[in-house]
């Protein structure tokens, strides 16, 4: 069985079994609060048996992200079984019924879209990702047809996180998918007080 | 090998910290800090400190466990910090503390750093063996995130806050003045090196809410963001004049001026309260003059110090599981799965969100 756990939107975890199946399911869509919940959320899901955790690795708000994948993590490390980084649009890409290329459209504040481009799914079952994901100004005109949505399903997280350990494959760097650097500016020297 | 075996997380600021205590023994106090990625912003930068947490904390947690020789199996708890501090950085530790409780199947306990730096004086390893903290105790608690000055009548029930910075805290004015003097960032260890040429006597700095008027609401708070701007003042006006800044006399001074009032605070409430006993905490008890004129003026009035070691005086993991076990071994339960980060978390939620 596969724990996934994502906080790239709202708070989303799930188990699925070995055939894909989803056995339990919690979220809240709330894009905030991801702290709070998380606890509750995971207790209604957990149980013996888990071999894999699958986290979300975004893009979406960092401080909320992080909250996901930290307690991801240390779920696997407290069962001590490995954590499959998974980038979130992934889950989205699964569960879109689209005919060719399209753009899984995600808010990325600061009135900037997150972008990443599928088309179809890969041998592996695997999203194809064709356009890595980047960073667009709102309303920007997107070559592809666009899918955007405020959640996520974490049982199809799972599913594709299932996808890449049966391929053996690594579709996630074990960071987050940032897509900003930290908001800071070296200083200049210091302002003069004295009138 | 008595008490709870707890294991402890400590995000709240710059310090990944994560530590392993039985009971009041201390197994392992290991810290990763990310003091050096802020150093040339002059000052801890919040989604700075949130990555590199996220980075630290699992290779921490393995770290304790080794260095304690225990497994997380044989925990009988888990202790997070849930505030005050940054916000972003927080959460990073409670989402961990939530992941690990539940796949352990473990008692979580939210608690407050605050407490947490005091329980760091009860912690015992087999190089330091301490008599029992006595209450009440006043506690002067300094570092770059806080300067708090506490009534303590007991840690896991009753402490009061007396008094705190209005404005910036202390460890924040050595970054500032620091860097007006051309210093690098951490500015305590900076300040204090160009101090020992220096005379604190040199310029009479003021004393942020001294004066008598103030004492009526302020008489044990702290405000250190009008000494900086009188060390730039003093500062500027030299340069402009054509001197030469004599950087050890302004940082002595400087240092003088801010060690004056947290010490002359701190034991007018060890008077007022008719409290014979002051415990210091916080990174910046690491600071020699400030450790010597406490202890010399605590001395003198008739007041017993305690400090705890450095490596558990800066932000750490040991103290907050420290704290949990005292909540433990005085019969409290669990906190739910509920709470959140709390950035401004009042000292007296020694446990946040119990069952
Ligand atoms: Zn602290």
């Amino acid at each position: 069985m596969i724990l996934a756990v994502d906080t790239s939107l709202g708070t989303t975890v799930a188990v699925v079994d070995a055939d894909g199946r989803t056995v339990a399911e919690a979220s809240t869509p709330d894009p905030l609060g991801h702290a709070e919940v998380i606890g509750d959320l995971l207790a209604q899901v957990a149980r013996p048996g888990i071999t894999h955790v699958v986290a979300g690795m975004g893009p979406g708000p960092f401080t909320g992200l992080r909250i996901g994948i930290a307690a991801a993590r240390a779920f696997a490390l407290g069962r001590g079984i490995p954590l499959i980084p998974i980038p979130s649009h992934f889950a989205i890409a699964l569960d879109a019924s689209a005919e060719g290329p399209f753009a899984v459209v995600t808010d990325a504040r600061r009135r900037e879209i997150a972008v990443s481009v599928f088309d179809g799914v890969d041998a592996d079952g695997i999203p194809n990702l064709i356009r890595p994901t980047r960073l667009e100004k709102r309303g920007a005109e997107l070559d592809e047809q666009t899918h955007e949505t405020t959640e996520l399903s974490a049982a199809a997280l799972a599913r594709v996180g299932a996808a890449a350990i049966a391929a053996g494959r690594v579709l996630a760097d074990a960071e987050p998918l940032y897509l900003r650097s930290p908001d800071v500016v070296q200083p200049g020297a210091p302002k003069r007080v004295s009138a | 090998m008595t008490g709870p075996l707890v294991l402890g997380i400590e995000t709240s600021c710059d310090e990944t910290g994560i530590g392993i205590v039985r009971g009041r023994q201390l197994l392992s106090n290991t810290i990763a800090s990310s003091m050096d990625e802020h150093a040339r912003y002059g000052g801890v930068v919040p989604e700075v400190a949130a990555r590199a947490h996220l980075e630290a904390l699992q290779p921490s947690i393995e770290r304790a466990l080794t260095e304690a020789g225990v497994t997380l199996d044989e925990l009988d708890a888990i202790a997070v910090t849930s505030g005050p501090g940054l916000a972003g950085a927080l959460m990073v530790g409670v989402g961990a503390a939530k992941g690990l409780a539940v796949s352990l199947g473990k008692p979580l306990y939210a608690v407050n750093h605050l407490v947490g730096h005091i329980a760091a004086d009860i912690l015992t390893s087999d190089d330091r063996a301490t008599a029992p903290l006595e209450y009440p105790t006043i506690a002067l608690l300094v570092s770059g995130g806080h300067t708090s000055l506490l009534h303590v009548r007991d840690l896991t029930t009753d402490v009061e806050l007396l008094g705190e910075t209005v404005d910036d805290a202390a460890g924040e004015a050595f970054d500032k003045v620091a860097r007006l003097l051309g210093l690098p960032y951490p500015g305590g260890p900076q300040i204090d090196r160009v101090a020992a040429d220096g005379d604190p006597k040199a310029i009479r700095f003021p004393r942020g809410l001294s004066k008598a008027s103030d004492m009526a609401k302020h008489r044990y708070d702290f405000s250190f963001s009008g000494l900086k701007t009188a060390v730039a003042r003093w500062v500027e006006r030299a340069q402009s004049n054509g001197e030469d800044v004599p950087v050890a006399d302004v940082a002595a001074s400087f240092r003088e001026a801010v060690i004056d009032v947290l010490v002359t605070k701190a034991l007018a409430a060890c008077a007022d309260r008719g409290v014979p006993r002051l415990l210091l905490g916080g990174g910046v008890i690491a600071n020699r003059r400030l450790r010597e004129v406490a202890l010399e003026r605590a001395a003198a009035a008739g007041v017993a110090v305690r400090i705890p070691p450095l490596s558990l005086c800066t932000d750490n993991g040991a103290m907050i599981a420290g704290l949990a076990a005292e909540l433990i071994a005085s019969g409290r339960g669990p906190s739910t799965l509920a709470f959140g980060a709390d950035s401004t978390l009042p000292v007296t939620e020694i446990q946040v969100s119990p069952a």
